[in-house]
C-alpha cells in the first residue's frame, strides 16, 4: 500500500495512535449459555468469538486420549473466508484422558487476527473455569523506520512491512508463541520482542480487569 | 501405516544424552549434518541430503493470466509433498498436520520474505504472466525435513532458467531453449530456514534435530534468515516457553549458520554452472557414487591368548563323550521308517483332547494303525495294505 505513511512526522499512526498505543479492548464472558465457557473480545475493529467445551470424554478415537494428560483441539475459522485450521496441543497434566475443545471465530478482521483469537480463547477458558498457570495475552507489533509500533491495523499488517505476533505469560515472562514474517534485521529484533511484550503485558491488565469484573456481575448476581 | 512408536527406554536414554550434551551421531550441540547439493540435468532440479534426509526440488513454470488482485505479478506456487517412500508414517494422499505446517512454512518463507522479484515474472499485464511452481518432494526422512526443503527449494530457485520470451503487440513468443538460452529468475536474497529443537521444558535446545531426536522433543523454534543478516520468519511451535534471550540467541547461532549454508548453496551452483560450461557431465547420476568399497572393518580388540592351548585341551578333555548316535531306521510296516522316538509333546496340551480327537473305532486294532504325527489338526495314519476297511484318515 505506497503512499500511505505509516508513521507521520509527529509520530502518529494511520488511526491516530501513537507508536506504542494498544486499540481499545473490550470483552465480554460467558456470552453463551451452553457453552462451558465462552468470551467476546473486540481489539478495536477486530472481533473474536470463542467457545470452550470441557473437559469431557475423548471424541472421535480413542488412541488419540492420552493417559496422563487432556488433549486441546483448538478450531478457527474465520467468518469471511471460512478457512478452517485444526490444531491439536497437549498440555495441561489435569485431565488424564480428556478433550477440551476450543472453537474460535473471527467476526471481524482488521488486523491481529491471531491475538484476538488467543485473547478470546484465554478469557474463555477462564469463563469456563479450566485452571490455568497465567493469562495467554498475544499481541502483534511492527516495524516502521526503527520505532517499534504495537498492536497492527490490517493497513499497517499488509502493507509489508515487519509483523511479529507473540503470545505471552506475562506473570513469567514466558513466549508462548512467536510468529514473524517479512523481513527484519537481526539487530532490531530485539527491540521488536521488547514492544511486543510491554504490549501483552499491557494487554494481560486489560484482560485481568474484565476478568474480576465478570466475577463480581457474577457474584452480586447469584448472591440474593 | 501407523509409525513405530518410540519406547520409553529409548525416550529416556536420549533425553539423557542431551542432558549430558552428547547426541547420537556424536555432533556438537550446534552442528549441522552434512550438507551435500546435486543438481539434475535440467535446470531447476536439485536434491538436498542433510544427513540422511534427502529432499528433492523441481521447479517448473507456465505462463497463465494473472491474479486480478495483482495483474503486473508472477504468481509463485508452492507444494510440499510428503512421498510414503520417506517413512513408513506418510501415508499417501493424505494431508497430515505435519505436511500442512512445512506447507505453510515454506510458503511463509519464501513468498512473504519476497526473495524472488514476482514483478519481472510478468509478460503482458493483467494477461499473461509466469507461474513458478516449486514442487518439494521429501525422498528420506530422518528429521529437520524443514530446512533441508527450503534449502532444495532456493537452490533450485537460483539453479532454474525460465524460457525467453519476445512480446510484440499482443503476440507472445515463447522460445524453447534450443532457440534461445533461457533466463534465470531474479533472486533478491536466499532465505534458508534453521530449526532448533527444544527439550527438557526448554532448558535444553539442539540445531538440526535428526529423527530420533525429534519425536522427544517439547517443541521447535524456526528461524529463516538470509546471509544479510534480516530475519525472513520466525515460528515457534510446539508447547514451549521460550525466554526472550533464548529467542535472541538462537537468532544469533542461525546467522551463522546461514551464512555458512549459502556459501555450501553458492558454491554448488558455481560448480554446476563451470561442468555445464565446460561440457562435462552433469546430473544427478553424476553426483551419485560409483565405485565404493564394501569392507566390514572392525576394530581391533585385543584378546587374552596366553594359555590357549592349555585351556583348550582342559575343555577337550573335561568334556563328556556325546550319546551314541540314534539307531537306524525302523521299519514299522510296508513303505514305512521310523527314526527315533520323538520327544515328548511339552506344548502343555491336556491328555484328554488329544484323546477325544480319535475317534474310538480306530482303537479298535491298535497294532496295525499306528498314529505318527501328535498334532491335534492333522492325524496321519498308517494303513496297511491288509485292512482295507481301516481306512481313515483326517485332515484338517
Amino acid at each position: 500500500m505506497a503512499g500511505l505513511e505509516l508513521l507521520s512526522d509527529q509520530g502518529y499512526r494511520l488511526d491516530g495512535r501513537k507508536a506504542s498505543e494498544l486499540r481499545k479492548v473490550q470483552a465480554r464472558m460467558s456470552v453463551f449459555a451452553q457453552a462451558d465457557g465462552s468470551a467476546y473480545l473486540e481489539q478495536g475493529n477486530t472481533k473474536a468469538l470463542a467457545v470452550v467445551y470441557g473437559p469431557h470424554e475423548v471424541r472421535g478415537s480413542r488412541s488419540k486420549s492420552l493417559h496422563d494428560r487432556a488433549v486441546i483441539n483448538c478450531q478457527y475459522s474465520m467468518a469471511t473466508f471460512s478457512t478452517a485450521e485444526r490444531k491439536r496441543r497437549h498440555t495441561e497434566t489435569l485431565y488424564p484422558r480428556s478433550q477440551i475443545d476450543i472453537y474460535v471465530k473471527i467476526l471481524q478482521a482488521d488486523g491481529g487476527n491471531y491475538s484476538a483469537c488467543v485473547n478470546a480463547a484465554t478469557l474463555a477458558l477462564v469463563d469456563a473455569g479450566i485452571p490455568m498457570r497465567d493469562y495467554v495475552c498475544a499481541c502483534t507489533a511492527g516495524f516502521v523506520e526503527d520505532t517499534p509500533l504495537a498492536d497492527l491495523c490490517h493497513a499497517e499488517e499488509s502493507g509489508g512491512g515487519t509483523s511479529l505476533a507473540l503470545a505471552l505469560l506475562p506473570r513469567s515472562g514466558n513466549i508462548a508463541l512467536l510468529q514473524m514474517d517479512a523481513r527484519l534485521h537481526q539487530d532490531h529484533l530485539d527491540t521488536l520482542i521488547e514492544a511486543a511484550m510491554t504490549a501483552c503485558k499491557g494487554l494481560s491488565e486489560v484482560l485481568d480487569g474484565v476478568v474480576r469484573q465478570h466475577l463480581e456481575e457474577v457474584s452480586v448476581l447469584t448472591r440474593d | 501405516m501407523r509409525d513405530t512408536p518410540l519406547s520409553n527406554c529409548e525416550r529416556r536414554f536420549l533425553l539423557k544424552a542431551i542432558e549430558e550434551k552428547k547426541r547420537l551421531d556424536g555432533r556438537e550441540t550446534y552442528d549441522y549434518r552434512n550438507i551435500k547439493i546435486s543438481f539434475g540435468t535440467d535446470y531447476g532440479c536439485c536434491i538436498v541430503e542433510l544427513g540422511k534426509t534427502r529432499v528433492l526440488c523441481q521447479v517448473s513454470c507456465e505462463l497463465v493470466p494473472p491474479k486480478d488482485s495483482r495483474p503486473t505479478e508472477g504468481i509463485m506456487f508452492f507444494n510440499l509433498e510428503l512421498s510414503p517412500m520417506a517413512s513408513p508414517a506418510f501415508e499417501p494422499n493424505r494431508q497430515s498436520e505435519l505436511s500442512v505446517t512445512l506447507n505453510r512454512q515454506l510458503e511463509r518463507c519464501l513468498r512473504n520474505s519476497k526473495c524472488i522479484d514476482t514483478e519481472s515474472l510478468c509478460v503482458i499485464s493483467g494477461e499473461k504472466v509466469w507461474q513458478i511452481r516449486v514442487d518439494v518432494h521429501v525422498l528420506n526422512h530422518d528429521g529437520n525435513l524443514m530446512d533441508a526443503a527450503s534449502i532444495a527449494a532456493i537452490s533450485a530457485l537460483s539453479h532454474f532458467r525460465r524460457p525467453d520470451v519476445t512480446i510484440q503487440g499482443r503476440d507472445v513468443t515463447v522460445f524453447s531453449p534450443e532457440e534461445r538460452d533461457p533466463i534465470p529468475l531474479s533472486i533478491y536474497h536466499m532465505p534458508i530456514c534453521v530449526s532448533f529443537a527444544f527439550f527438557l521444558e526448554g532448558s535444553y535446545l539442539l540445531v538440526d534435530p535428526c529423527e530420533r531426536e525429534e519425536r522427544v522433543k517439547d517443541g521447535l523454534l524456526m528461524i529463516a534468515m538470509n546471509k544479510h543478516r534480516e530475519i525472513c520468519s520466525i515460528q515457534s511451535s510446539g508447547g514451549i516457553m521460550l525466554l526472550k534471550d533464548q529467542v535472541l540467541r538462537c537468532s544469533k547461532i542461525a546467522s551463522v549458520k546461514v551464512s555458512e549454508i549459502t556459501e555450501l548453496i553458492n558454491k554448488a551452483l558455481e560448480n554446476d554452472r563451470k561442468i555445464r560450461k565446460e561440457g562435462g557431465k552433469f546430473g544427478f547420476a553424476e553426483s551419485m557414487p560409483k565405485q565404493r568399497i564394501t569392507t566390514l572393518k572392525r576394530d581391533k580388540a585385543p584378546v587374552e591368548m596366553t594359555d590357549v592351548e592349555e585351556t583348550a585341551s582342559d575343555i577337550v578333555n573335561t568334556t563328556e563323550t556325546t550319546t551314541e548316535p540314534v539307531p537306524s531306521p525302523v521299519l514299522v510296516g510296508m513303505g514305512t521308517a521310523q527314526v527315533g522316538e520323538g520327544i515328548v509333546n511339552s506344548w502343555g496340551l491336556d491328555e484328554e483332547e488329544e484323546e477325544d480327537d480319535e475317534p474310538q473305532t480306530e482303537d479298535t486294532k491298535t497294532d496295525e494303525v499306528m498314529v505318527i504325527s501328535d498334532s491335534e489338526e492333522e492325524e496321519v495314519v498308517i494303513l496297511n495294505e491288509v485292512q482295507k476297511s481301516k481306512k481313515t484318515s483326517k485332515q484338517k
